[in-house]
């Protein structure tokens, strides 16, 4: 095996680590607090909010987009230190 | 000046903006056609696919939508937004480095098969036409409403500005005219928006508005007493919706995993110069989304509260001039029951008032009372919104027979030239097709788009998802997975949608007890994708792996470098 190709592979399998911690959260945020997790959260109630049906209606809006960002900024640093950047 | 001189003011600048950057930037390559030369920059893209996702369904519909459903409506609001988290991690950065044109390419090229590319093709053909009937749909009821012109007439004239820089500019005109209309219909959206949270609670950020305090002094939250008025009236809480739990998940990842599948959004992602901007823009359209999707249910509160408030308990002869005006368009009907001229609005059977969802949005200005610019400038955004949609969905359309049917498969020697000139006629024929839609509707056009999300999310996300993360996988489970999910979703929509097996559409409501695992037809696209998973992976085992240069460009996908350059596979 290349050593090109062995540093490809390393790339592919921290982006995958990546992947898959930002989706539990993209879970957590979504399925877990706003459905699952609802009326739980909806116990706390912070300004007029129920916080479940807050995340459902808000919150989890917010995380999706930080998400993506948080995700943009980790591969923009991954591709150099692999030197895979354009 | 009033409401009508307002709207025909504003609606006429807007259309001249269209028209003036559709000639500025009108495509002159097929690579200028299909995906705007490859050259947009992250920041542009990002705002056109904004407008592009959201539709007249987005502007007009979806706030209606959550004021009457509560909680329920937050399927919506989390199944259209957080499919992109999916797009920006799992699809977009991947296919821009594959770097073609179309969703079919890249099933056709990963799968080595044309049997794979056709049925792509059909199923990007039906997504799209279902949806872009609802678009016209959408233009021909602001027209009627506020230009008093008739339906018909006002889908033909949105017809022909969507022919004129559709087919002239291909996607860069498209993707400049978006990034136009975005503007428009956000800012349509938000003033509204900020002055009847001002106007109600104090807070011009309707987001905050919201949950805070009531105007009026009694310290009362909103929402709390949102949740009063429909508990009195026999409604469910706001707060807490009637659907069931599962059924809100279900419906939640169908929309979701749709919203990734779909053509017409995935097609954006090619249109960038490198795999690092396709992220970013998904980022950037998110975010462009989010400022509508966080304050649509801002606005679906304040208008529940505000129709509850106004008409609720009223003699009927001291309704203000709106109320009088959606009465003669049918879609807010009062029917004095016990004949004490008061209006009853409630959930019992004593209910005297019939209140289409769609008013909410168009009417919500008029509702509060708001200057006559604003009405009309919310009549100008509802046809940004459609128009925008409309003309990304074409495009698609025009692409899938030009390039996909009539250059990959029927003519694989016709020159570049009388490529173009086939999608700009495609893209024609297509705007004449949508148009008959939009004023013969099929009469079930909202369940058709629901299907295109199911049909979308059953089809090609587990398809372009395993051709990325799973090198092994081959045409043989692709296809199967592709053909039992599709069929699996159409079967599920037929018997419980429309009734097709029992009976027709008066036996839906009570088939409802049998809906399997308790999940409707909405949300059953999240079942037939994970079958087509199933049936996929199964189906590979008993055949051989892909061939070794698929293989090798399933590994080029995966790394940035070099997305510049054009490809021949």
């Amino acid at each position: 095996m290349s050593p090109k190709s062995d540093q490809h592979k390393r790339y592919w399998r921290q982006n995958l680590r990546y992947l898959k911690l930002l989706l539990i959260i993209w879970f957590l945020a979504s399925y877990g607090a706003a459905i699952i997790f609802k009326d739980l959260l909806d116990q706390l109630v912070i300004g007029g909010f129920p916080l479940g049906f807050w995340m459902a209606q808000q919150g989890a809006i917010y995380v999706f987009v930080i998400l993506i960002f948080v995700y943009v900024g980790l591969m923009n640093r991954l591709d150099k230190k692999y030197d895979v950047n354009e | 000046m009033s409401v009508q001189l307002w709207t025909y003011l504003l609606v006429g600048l807007t259309f001249g903006l269209y028209i003036a950057i559709a000639i500025w930037s009108r495509a002159a390559s097929t690579k200028e056609f299909y995906v705007a030369g490859g050259g947009i920059s992250p920041w542009a893209n990002g705002l056109a696919t904004a407008a592009d996702w959201m539709s007249a369904a987005s502007f007009i519909s979806m706030a209606g939508l959550i004021s009457f459903m509560g909680y329920d409506g937050s399927v919506y609001l989390m199944g259209w937004t957080g499919g992109y988290v999916l797009l920006a991690l799992l699809l977009a950065p991947y296919l821009r480095k594959f770097g073609q044109f179309t969703v079919p390419d890249f099933v056709g090229e990963r799968y080595y098969s044309k049997s794979a590319r056709v049925v792509a093709v059909l199923c990007a053909l039906l997504v799209s036409f279902t949806y872009v009937a609802g678009q016209m749909r959408g233009v021909g009821v602001v027209f009627s409403r506020f230009l008093e012109v008739d339906i018909n007439t006002g889908v033909i004239i949105g017809m022909i500005i969507v022919l004129f820089y559709a087919v002239l500019g291909g996607m860069k005109g498209i993707t400049y005219t978006q990034v136009a209309q975005f503007c428009v219909l956000i800012f349509a959206f938000m003033v509204p928006a900020i002055f009847i949270s001002i106007q109600m609670t104090g807070n011009p950020i309707p987001q905050l508005g919201m949950g805070s305090q009531l105007n009026d002094g009694s310290g009362t939250y909103l929402l709390e007493r949102l949740n009063g008025l429909s508990q009195e009236l026999g409604f469910a809480n706001y707060t807490e919706g009637s659907k069931s739990r599962i059924d809100v998940f279900a419906i939640t990842l169908a929309l979701m995993v749709g919203t990734a599948g779909l053509p017409h959004v995935i097609v954006r992602f090619f249109t960038v110069k490198r795999v690092r901007d396709a992220r970013k823009s998904a980022g950037i359209a998110l975010l462009c989304i989010a400022l509508l999707y966080t304050t649509a249910p801002a606005v679906a509160v304040f208008a529940r509260t505000n129709l509850i408030d106004t008409v609720n308990s009223k003699p009927y002869n001291t309704m203000p001039e709106w109320f009088k005006n959606w009465e003669a368009t049918g879609l807010l009907q009062f029917d004095d029951k016990n004949q004490d001229g008061i209006i009853q609005y409630n959930a019992s059977s004593q209910n005297e008032l019939q209140v289409d969802r769609d008013i909410m949005v168009l009417a919500n200005p008029e509702i509060a009372d708001l200057p006559p610019w604003v009405v009309a400038l919310v009549a100008a955004g509802g046809l940004a919104a459609a128009l925008s949609t409309a003309a990304g969905l074409l495009l698609v359309i025009s692409s899938s027979i030009s390039h996909d049917l009539i250059k990959k498969v029927f003519r694989p020697d016709i020159s570049e030239k009388g490529e173009l000139w086939s999608a700009r006629l495609a893209a024609a024929l297509a705007v004449v097709v949508a148009g008959y839609f939009g004023i013969n509707p099929p009469g079930f056009v909202a369940a058709v788009v629901a299907l295109a999300f199911g049909l979308a999310a059953a089809s090609f996300f587990p398809a372009i998802i395993l051709g990325i993360f799973y090198k092994k996988m081959n045409r043989e489970g692709a296809i199967s997975g592709m053909i039992v999910g599709i069929s699996l979703m159409l079967f599920y929509m037929l018997k419980f949608k429309f009734g097709l097996f029992d009976g027709g559409k008066t036996a839906v409501a009570e088939l409802q007890e049998s809906w399997w695992w308790g999940i409707s037809p909405e949300g059953f696209g999240s079942i037939a994708m994970v079958v087509n998973f199933i049936v996929a992976l199964t189906v590979n085992r008993f055949y051989p792996p892909p061939p070794k240069e698929v293989q090798a460009l399933v590994e080029e996908i995966r790394i940035p470098r070099g997305a510049g350059s054009a490809h021949q596979h």
